[in-house]
């Protein structure tokens, strides 16, 4: 879990780091993450959200982790200043009309070196209005700035 | 922390009573979905009474709200459900999208920290579903990643799903869209509003029902 600042009274919450001015987008490719745990993955994404950044995730979380960012975003909401929770968004490579024999490919090959045909975009949702995602298409609605 | 024994004691209580043979039936969804308006409907049809609020603003229901012995019937064969309304699930809350709906800033943070404990809530009682209701506004986008991600943790669960579209009666409604975006799944085209559907909404309950634990 990622560590919560909580401000006790006449104590001054902690604030979302980062230029307001500046988009900083923050490439992360799997094996940065590979070989985390779940708690280790959040907290490692956290980190960089924390900073007012976007994150592209090469692959994607688990739903469990998925879940678990949301609750973990919840957490810090109102105890971090400027902190209203993340937009995400997951893109996945397409596995409709493929044979079996491919198919199965594919999932041995997810086993192997996890999930990486697939594409994450998170990002604060001070930065990040609105992510609108259709199976082929991402479209990121920045908040003005 | 009053709030947080209190919850748990409810999950605690809820346990106890699925050995009694009710279906724990879950409503989850994003917020302003329609999820207590579908439960309401639900117990307006079969106990002539409303289960909670519903309002235009986001993150009306804060807190799990349970109808214990809600009986349905269908061609004969009765089932005994506990309905289960769930706070709306969002990955971001801000109170100043409260100040639109004229609440002052104190309030509006007040409600934005009960939206987050109420999400957080949600999340937890996914653990306890027999089966659930993923409740979609069929006038927005059904790719949205809180659909997926509720989807994706019930499935992982083995916990059966039904994806009900609301709001078909609305001219922006786009059913298809929604079963493009989830053919693995029953969907059925309801409006909770007018009660647009039900028959068919409470054919796939049964059917949902069949597949829970």
């Amino acid at each position: 879990m990622v560590k919560k600042k909580v401000a006790k009274k006449g104590q001054r919450k902690s604030k979302v780091k980062g230029k307001k001015d500046n988009l900083t987008i923050h490439f992360m490719p799997y094996s940065e993450i590979a070989r985390e745990d779940s708690i280790g993955r959040i907290k490692k994404i956290m980190g960089v959200v924390l900073k007012n950044k976007i994150i592209i995730l090469q692959g994607k979380l688990r739903a469990d982790e998925e879940a678990r960012l949301i609750e973990n975003s919840m957490t810090l909401i109102g105890n971090i200043e400027g902190f209203a929770g993340v937009e995400i968004a997951t893109i996945s490579g397409d596995t409709d009309g493929i044979g079996v024999f491919e198919r199965v490919r594919n999932n041995l090959a997810k086993i192997l070196v996890g999930e990486k045909d697939a594409i994450t975009i998170i990002g604060p949702a001070s930065v990040v209005k609105d992510i609108t995602r259709d199976p082929k298409k991402i479209e990121l609605m920045l908040s003005g700035r | 922390m009053i709030k947080i024994i209190r919850n748990f004691a409810r999950r605690l209580f809820s346990k106890f009573l699925a050995n009694k043979g009710e279906i724990k039936l879950g409503f989850y969804g994003s917020p302003n979905a329609g999820k207590t308006s579908l439960a309401n409907r639900i117990c307006q049809d079969w106990l002539g009474e409303d289960l909670g609020i519903v309002s235009r603003m986001p993150h009306e229901t804060r807190e799990i709200q349970i109808r214990e012995d809600v009986v349905i019937e269908k061609n004969g064969k009765k089932v005994n459900f506990n309905l289960i309304d769930t706070p709306g699930i969002a990955t971001k809350v801000d109170f100043e999208d409260f100040l639109k709906f004229g609440l002052k800033k104190k309030e509006a943070q007040s409600r934005a920290k009960e939206a987050t404990q109420g999400i957080i809530e949600s999340i937890k009682w996914l653990d306890d579903m027999d089966a659930v209701i993923v409740m979609l506004d069929s006038t927005a986008n059904p790719y949205s990643q809180v659909n997926i991600t509720i989807i994706g943790n019930l499935v992982a669960r083995k916990v059966p799903v039904l994806v009900v579209a609301n709001k078909i009666d609305l001219k922006k409604s786009d059913i298809k869209k929604v079963k493009g975006a989830f053919p693995e799944y029953e969907v059925v085209g309801i409006s909770a509003k007018n009660g647009e559907n039900m028959e068919e909404f409470y054919e796939e309950l049964f059917k949902l029902v069949k597949r829970a634990k």
